[in-house]
């Protein structure tokens, strides 16, 4: 076995890098850049039931070591991911995390319904904490009730293992990790965004259109750190962790901190090449640090 | 595309908060069109996100390629420090360029830009003049202090410039200019603000030609989905929206929602 081998529920991955959801599209714009096959896996674009064309622009705004984005869940629909983007990206050698989100627990439940229809498919991951949209999203993520019967209804209707990706917008993540799992959740993503505003210093207008985003990019990172350190002190569930990833050696801090497995985010915008030359250099540093296999860092199992 | 540490050949200020900035390497050799831009990390490190720069002149004899940029932040106001010899972090070159392939011999194009929307017209220019289209360029800018590249564009052919409030060439809109000069074309390039390109757009209800967006991005090849427009008709175009990095910046007169 290959020493950044990692497993976690339905995914096999032949390293813990994968590309964040929503920072990778459905992988078509990286694929002229290195062979999606070297990757441990792909978490793809928030994906709705009907097709959305998201919030107006502009969209982004960079703040220091940071970004605003107000995106807005931009997807064609299920139907679409399904019949075109899955069935392209699956032809690459790697597990597939379909990232997906509701207004309300209908569509959820929807939603995963239709992706039974894919072989493409080898994890969800429900979107419990996107701050860019109306209805939905976020309001789940807040409220460990909602989100575990969110889980819960999901759980049902698949048969794919259930990542949930917790919000940090929230006074305890342990509460919500506790009552997902609780759920059946098979494992956690943790940390989505961060809300955050910019205003421009001349007019005191709001810089994205949606007036307020979500705060990514190295910025975010120790918050993300300290929450995946967390939930890892009272759950023994699987976690990807992400957060302003940009080096192996965030990639090695996560993983001390509980990460089982990792998704970078922000990074791939400004240097496509990001994910390669991560996984290019871990094996370097785990000879550094003398580790062999990097399936042996991260923490110690919990008593629950 | 590529993504090269570029070296800085030249940089000199030439007008208000306004620079050009002249890059060497081997990506020189890979522009395909005029309007396509490089997307160039800023060199302090703090900021994350590229800014998308259009290309002003492509040598590739030379593996020289000039961008022109105006300091409207913290990223450009950076780039103010390189010197030559210093090295750029550049990912390019992205995005459609202008097509000129239908342009024909013996035709007049007309180029109108509007601050710093202006540099990709030069390439644009230098391009249609060698394939011997009359070049008329009328180009727009808040006031004196901001005109550049005026002798440069004259070099192509006759240049009418406008400001806003009057203190240099004709006072008022590049579309007050095009009225005045009862101006005629077979061809309409134009990059600027979305104003002047709405503008435009009703003022030559029926000309050819293509227009050039510019809008905030992040990651320039269509992955982030910050840069979107809506097509005029969503039927014809087949889809619901455009990524102004990756679909355009460049589209033809008419075809997305200004």
């Amino acid at each position: 076995m290959s020493r950044l081998q990692v497993e976690l529920p339905g995914l096999s991955m032949k390293n813990p890098v994968m590309p964040a959801s929503g920072c990778f599209g459905y992988g078509r714009e990286f694929a002229p850049f290195y062979d999606l096959s070297t990757l441990g896996a792909a978490a793809v674009k928030g994906t709705t039931l009907e097709d959305r064309f998201g919030n107006p622009t502009p969209r982004v705004a960079e703040t220091s070591s940071g970004m605003l984005n107000a995106i807005g869940l931009q997807n064609p629909g299920v139907e679409a991911v399904v019949a075109e983007e899955l069935p392209w990206l699956g032809h690459y050698d790697l597990p597939i995390v379909v990232n997906l989100s509701g207004a309300e627990v209908e569509e959820y439940v929807q939603v995963a319904k239709c992706l039974n229809e894919s072989e493409y498919v080898d994890a969800l991951e429900l979107n419990i904490s996107c701050p860019n949209v109306k209805k939905g999203g976020l309001a789940f993520g807040q409220d460990p009730e909602l989100a575990a019967a969110l889980t819960k209804e999901v759980k049902q209707v698949t048969t794919l293992p259930v990542y949930v990706k917790l919000s940090p917008n929230v006074a305890d993540v342990t509460e919500v990790a506790l009552a997902v799992e609780k759920a059946g959740a098979d494992g956690l993503s943790l940390i989505n965004t961060l809300l955050g505003m910019r205003l421009d210093w001349r007019t005191g207008e709001p810089i994205l259109a949606n007036q307020a985003g979500g705060l990514s990019g190295p910025a975010v990172k120790p918050v993300a750190i300290r929450m995946i350190h967390q939930v890892r002190q009272v759950s023994n569930l699987p976690i990807i962790g992400m957060g302003g990833i940009e080096t192996a050696e965030d990639v090695l801090e996560f993983m001390h901190a509980g990460a089982n497995a990792v998704a970078v985010g922000t990074a791939n915008f400004s240097n496509p090449f990001v994910c390669k030359e991560i996984i290019e250099s871990l094996p370097t540093l785990l000879d550094e640090i003398g580790v062999h296999t990097i399936s042996q860092l991260g923490r110690d199992e919990v008593q629950v | 595309m590529k993504q090269e540490n570029m070296r800085v050949y030249s940089h000199r200020h030439i007008a208000e908060q306004t620079y050009e900035l002249v890059l060497e390497g081997e990506l020189a050799s890979f522009l395909q069109a005029p309007g396509q831009f490089l997307h160039i990390k800023p060199p302090g490190g703090e900021l994350l996100l590229r800014r998308p720069l259009s290309i002003a002149k492509a040598e590739p004899e030379l593996k020289h390629c000039t961008v022109l940029y105006r300091v409207e932040g913290k990223g450009t106001q950076q780039l103010t420090a390189l010197s030559p010899g210093d090295t750029l972090n550049v990912l390019g070159p992205m995005g459609n360029g202008f097509p000129i392939a239908e342009a024909q011999l013996g035709e007049t194009a007309l180029l109108t830009g509007g601050g710093i929307g202006v540099p990709p017209l030069y390439e644009l220019g230098r391009q249609l003049k060698q394939k011997g289209l009359r070049v008329v360029s009328v180009l727009g800018f808040s006031d004196r202090q901001a005109v550049f590249y005026e002798e440069q564009f004259r070099e192509l052919g006759e240049v009418f410039v406008a400001t806003d409030d009057g203190s240099y060439g004709r006072k008022g809109f590049v579309t007050d200019v095009i009225s005045q000069e009862a101006l005629s074309f077979d061809w309409l390039f134009t990059c600027g603000p979305k104003p002047m390109l709405a503008a435009l757009t009703e003022q030559h209800k029926a000309a050819k030609g293509y227009i050039s967006l510019e809008e905030r991005m992040g990651c320039g090849f269509g992955a982030c989905l910050a840069c979107v427009c809506e097509p005029l008709s969503p039927a014809r175009a087949g889809q619901t929206f455009y990524k102004i990095c990756k679909d355009g910046p460049v589209f033809p007169l008419r075809e997305v929602k200004l």
